[in-house]
């Protein structure tokens, strides 16, 4: 069964042909970064009109590489939410609408699924129960997975997400946007520890987040002096400190007290190589192991929408007949998937 | 020749089916876009008329300029289908529409463009042969450029919801249909002849119209403007 996944949520245009036989066949992504940059930060409208130039010409390049026709798509995916409703409805209003020309079910998919099933696309894919923490731009969460569309979550950012808190404290060090991975990059040749930065909530005794304070943290010691490239790199390389020991802890809390052995991450922050890094040995530590995937399907994309959906498939959730009517869900609570 | 058309960009969806010159369709106001109306408006159609989307010649839309997301809507549904089904697509003025849904000669066709502005365009209409007077602009009501004849109709939300503003000091109107609004109908009267004549285009060609091009400020033109980063 060959699904057809088109992501549309925020500001990357993603669309991916994904064979429950074969695998992933073809899968491309336009990030609109660059377009958004000069503007600091994404603005929804610019997003939304993009996708719409977007869509068809990745779609054809996706089946072309796949080697496949429209006739070969047995079933589309697309995101239907959380996200930008202007940037969502548009690849659900075109998959919805390209489902009823082929024939075929067409599934609204949760981008947070999307990206916590991600890591089963892999070759070495974790077993059902395993906790998943998911770290992305919009999004801090831990949740326990039983099997697809069962997520319980167990503790999730009160305010800023990891993602966020990377971006805004970027943009203090004045390393412009998206500045998770510019920080992530000064934070190398920097010494941890110069700057003594707080531990948000790290022994509150629940699996809750907070980082919106250590931004404001950064903020004061960034203030205290003129800071030298040293300096910088020196905030950086403890602020990735400071959101990763939290990050790491509270992700291993989660394991040891379901008594999960397998870790899935997932979301952008996910990237991170210091996070990586501490996640993988905390994890050996309790004989257990983490589960990532692949660099290129950390950020949005389709291929993470046509396998969920796929998923949803085998398993039998095939959408009721709806004759194309369809709503997106730009706030999409995870846990009230069924 | 059969055409589907869909048009989103007001409060008034509406899908219509073309069939050699006769054409049916559905309409109504919805508060939420319409998202979930037009696929099962079109199923509709297509039984009433006892086709099927196989039978189907091409697609039109109402391209714009309009509310952002219902244009992008029309055009979402128009793309998919037409990809889908391999036909070609055939974007129509929301405006043109709108002048030739009015049954008006002349027309002076103004949307809500919120922000204190609107779409507006000039129209001499003969049979369903729309002329353009004055091309589309996104601008203030005071400002836009009116007719500069007696005896136009002014047409659309615009009046509505500027009437006063977009009248005064203007040639006298032969009257205001503030009520009237765009249709797929209309867009198929338009869109027929465009197909006859080989003007539509590929699927991904087929793009909305938006007029308003600038919708946000860069950084640095913030800083230029006196405002924060
Ligand atoms: N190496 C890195 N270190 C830290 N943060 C990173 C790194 N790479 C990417 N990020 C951060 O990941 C985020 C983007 O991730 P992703 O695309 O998954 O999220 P999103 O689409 O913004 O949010 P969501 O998926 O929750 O809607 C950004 O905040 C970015 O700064």
């Amino acid at each position: 069964m060959k699904v057809l996944g088109i992501e549309s949520s925020c500001d990357e245009t993603g669309v991916a042909l994904y064979d429950t036989e074969r695998g992933l066949l073809g899968h491309a992504v336009h990030t609109q970064v660059a377009m958004h940059a000069a503007y600091g930060g994404v603005v929804p409208e610019l997003a939304s009109r993009d996708h719409v130039r977007r869509l068809i010409p990745l779609l054809e390049r996706v089946l072309a590489d796949a080697g496949c026709t429209r006739h070969d798509i047995d079933a589309i995916a697309y995101t239907a939410g959380p996200g930008l409703a202007g940037a969502l409805l548009v690849g659900a209003s075109f998959a919805e609408a390209l489902a009823l020309a082929l024939d075929i079910p067409a599934l609204p998919v949760h981008h947070l699924e999307g990206h916590l099933l991600s890591p089963l696309l892999g070759i070495d894919a974790p077993n059902f129960p395993f906790i998943a923490l998911l770290v992305s731009g919009g999004h801090t969460q831990l949740m326990r997975v039983t099997r697809v569309g069962a997520y319980q979550l167990l503790g999730e950012s009160l305010d800023d997400a990891a993602g966020e808190a990377f971006d805004k404290t970027a943009k203090l060090l004045g390393l412009g946007y998206p500045g998770g991975p510019a920080l992530a990059k000064l934070a190398e040749s920097g010494r941890p520890g110069r700057y003594k930065l707080p531990r948000p909530m790290l022994n509150s005794g629940d699996l809750s987040f907070s980082f919106s304070g250590l931004k404001t943290a950064v903020l004061t010691a960034a203030r205290a002096h003129e800071l030298t490239e040293a300096d910088r790199a020196d905030l950086a390389a403890e602020f990735q400190e400071a959101v990763t020991e939290v990050l790491a802890a509270k992700a291993v809390a989660a394991c040891r007290q379901h008594r999960l052995s397998s870790l899935v991450v997932a979301g952008g922050v996910g990237a991170n190589r210091r996070l990586r890094q501490r996640l993988d040995e905390a994890m050996a530590k309790i004989g257990g192991r983490v589960f990532y995937p692949e660099l290129e399907l950390c950020t949005d994309n389709g291929a993470m929408i046509a396998f969920a959906g796929s998923q949803r498939l085998l398993q039998g959730d095939v959408a009721d007949s709806t004759r194309g009517a369809f709503v997106v869900r730009p706030r999409w609570p995870l846990d009230q998937l069924s | 020749m059969r055409l589907l058309a869909f048009e989103t960009a007001t409060r008034r969806p509406s899908v219509a089916l073309w069939q050699d010159g006769a054409t049916i369709e559905r309409a109504e106001e919805v508060p939420n876009g319409g998202s979930e109306r037009l696929l099962p408006w079109m199923h509709e159609l297509l039984a009433e008329a006892g086709l099927t989307l196989a039978q189907i010649d091409g697609i039109a839309f109402g391209a714009g300029p309009g509310g952002f997301t219902g244009l992008r809507l029309a055009c979402g549904v128009a793309q998919g289908l037409a990809w889908g089904l391999d036909l070609p697509v055939m974007p129509v003025s929301t405006l043109e529409a709108l002048a030739l849904a009015s049954g008006k000669r002349e027309v002076w066709a103004c949307l809500d463009a919120r922000m204190n502005e609107v779409y507006s365009a000039v129209y001499l209409v003969d049979g369903a042969a729309v002329q353009q007077v004055t091309a589309p602009v996104c601008l203030p009501p005071a400002v836009v450029p009116a007719p500069t004849v007696a005896g136009v109709w002014g047409v659309g939300d615009g009046f509505a919801a500027y009437g006063d503003l977009l009248i005064a000091g203007k040639r006298d109107l032969a009257g205001v249909r503030a009520d009237v609004c765009p249709t797929a109908a209309a867009v198929l009267r338009i869109a027929a002849p465009a197909f006859a004549r080989g003007d539509a285009v590929s699927p991904a060609q087929a793009q909305p119209i938006y007029v308003r091009d600038k919708v946000a400020f860069t950084t640095a033109e913030r800083i230029a403007r006196g405002g924060a980063k």
